[in-house]
């Protein structure tokens, strides 16, 4: 009996202990938000002409514009990642699956992160084929078909990387996954706004990604469950 | 059995020929000024083969009829010379229609391939690719840009490869989807091709011309009537083919000047 008691405790000791050893660490509680602006004068974003796919273009009321350069009030630039790019733990992908759409022919959100080997779902919402075809250069690149109603495409990126997104049958049909190493990330919004939560205490670097502008960085230190700031202005030419 | 079989190839020819004669599935109206010399020539040609084929189905039933009863014993009676002078005929005859609608109908064909656009035409370029067209307008300034491939990025809507950054005239340029053209003016096209074979082909317009990657081709035309027509790719260009389509707007002088300044504001 005593010997059973001793196994069972030894088996609990051990399972407990591989937990703490392969579980992410400990979410912080720190955080960085900031702002993302523009200085200097964006280009004019395009209408995109949709009339050769109806079942598109009846899901605008509004004129949709390409999302290259999104802006927004204040100097606000959209769709911006920021990220922790140095300093962050070791922590596995979570274990949720993103969910990209293709609906009005646009790809819905414009710019997806997600965490490498984590699971990403395609969908297509429209009446009409799509043909994904992510650009990528350090994974392996792809197109895949699905008509309507098909299910969703369930794929995963092994490696970080920035891949543009295109429609092999919409040629205005443009997108980005951005493959990162770190759970700590945020897109900025129409506003221009981020946050990065459950940072633990340290030394990080953060850096801000726009498709067309690059990447910036700051270093930031958080000790405890601090909010520091980090702001971020790209200079953008109307052309 | 002989008799059946002309019967029903007399029926056959007779319904066939009736389809063409009542214009039953007809060509779509023509709002081109190319249109009334294309609809003429495919009336000769067609009355042309029209006449060759209902003779030679109704020699050929005639024939059968004639041939069934082979119990009588006739003497089968033989071409004068054989077979070799049977066909020659045949051939030259065939060879004299298809130079004579070849000789009647490059004249139609040259008017539109051939010759140059007027000199007051309104010059639109057209860029293909897999698998949409795209019009560009000179906009304002009157002046097209220029082109640099490299440069095509469809991601931000630069279709067409243009530089505005270091290109004044490009800045202006009128880039959009489906084309505007305005009645009673002579348009000139200039097909370009992204990647791999295309077609323009209006049928209302009467107008088809492939558009081939590295070439720039002209194509001209005038509508005379108003009205959304629907512009497809007729050159099997990959997997979105059936979907390559666009639409031609013809409007009024004034609606297209409107049209123009909307645009521009844009």
């Amino acid at each position: 009996m005593r010997t059973k008691y001793f196994l069972a405790l030894t088996i609990a000791v051990l399972m407990g202990g591989g937990m703490l050893l392969f579980a992410n660490p400990p979410a912080g509680s720190g955080s960085i938000s900031g702002k993302i602006t523009y200085t200097g004068t964006p280009p004019k974003m395009k209408p995109i002409d949709m009339s050769k796919e109806p079942t598109c273009a009846k899901q605008h009321t509004t004129p949709v514009l390409t999302e290259n350069v999104a802006t927004g009030p204040g100097n606000a630039l959209q769709w911006v990642v920021v990220y922790i790019s140095a300093g962050d733990q070791e922590s596995s992908a979570p274990s949720q699956a993103e969910r990209y759409d293709q609906k009005g022919c646009q790809y819905i959100p414009h710019v997806l992160p997600m965490v490498a080997t984590q699971e990403l779902q395609i969908y297509n919402d429209d009446q009409t084929s799509h043909n994904i075809h992510p650009l990528a250069k350090v994974n392996s690149e792809w197109n895949k078909s699905q008509p309507p109603g098909s299910p969703p495409i369930d794929t995963k990126w092994e490696k970080p990387e920035f891949i543009p997104v295109k429609c092999n049958i919409h040629p205005w049909m443009h997108g980005y996954f951005v493959v990162l190493k770190t759970t700590h990330y945020a897109v900025s919004g129409p506003d221009g706004s981020f946050e990065i939560k459950g940072l633990p205490p340290g030394k990080y670097t953060v850096s801000a990604w726009q498709e067309q502008y690059g990447t910036q960085t700051q270093d930031v230190t958080i000790s405890g469950s601090e909010n520091k700031p980090a702001n971020f202005t790209f200079k953008v030419l109307p052309y | 059995m002989g008799k059946l079989f002309a019967v029903v190839v007399a029926i056959i020819t007779i319904i066939s020929v009736a389809i063409f004669v009542m214009h039953t599935w007809w060509m779509p109206i023509d709002v081109s000024t190319n249109g009334p010399a294309i609809d003429r020539q495919m009336d000769d040609t067609m009355i042309g083969v029209g006449v060759l084929f209902l003779a030679g189905q109704l020699v050929l039933a005639a024939f059968a009829w004639g041939s069934s009863n082979t119990s009588s014993g006739r003497k089968i009676k033989i071409f004068p010379g054989g077979a070799t002078p049977l066909v020659a005929g045949a051939i030259i005859l065939v060879g004299l229609e298809v130079l004579t609608l070849t000789f009647v109908g490059s004249k139609a064909w040259g008017a539109i391939y051939v010759a140059p656009p007027p000199a007051d035409s309104m010059r639109i370029d057209v860029q293909a690719e897999q698998f949409a067209f795209y019009f560009r307008y000179a906009g304002p300034d009157g002046k097209f840009g220029a082109i640099h491939p490299d440069k095509i990025d469809d991601g931000s809507g630069n279709y067409f490869g243009l530089d505005p950054a270091n290109d004044i005239a490009a800045r202006d340029d009128i880039v959009v989807g489906s084309l505007t053209i305005p009645v009673n003016t002579p348009i000139w096209l200039t097909l370009h091709s992204k990647d791999v074979g295309h077609s323009f082909y209006v049928r209302e317009l009467r107008v088809q011309q492939d558009f081939v990657p590295g070439l720039e081709i002209p194509l001209h035309f005038t509508a005379t009537q108003t009205g959304k027509f629907e512009l497809v790719c007729t050159q099997l260009c990959g997997l979105g083919h059936y979907n390559m389509k666009a639409y031609v707007e013809v409007v009024s002088q004034g609606d297209f000047q409107q049209w123009l300044k909307t645009q521009a504001g844009q």
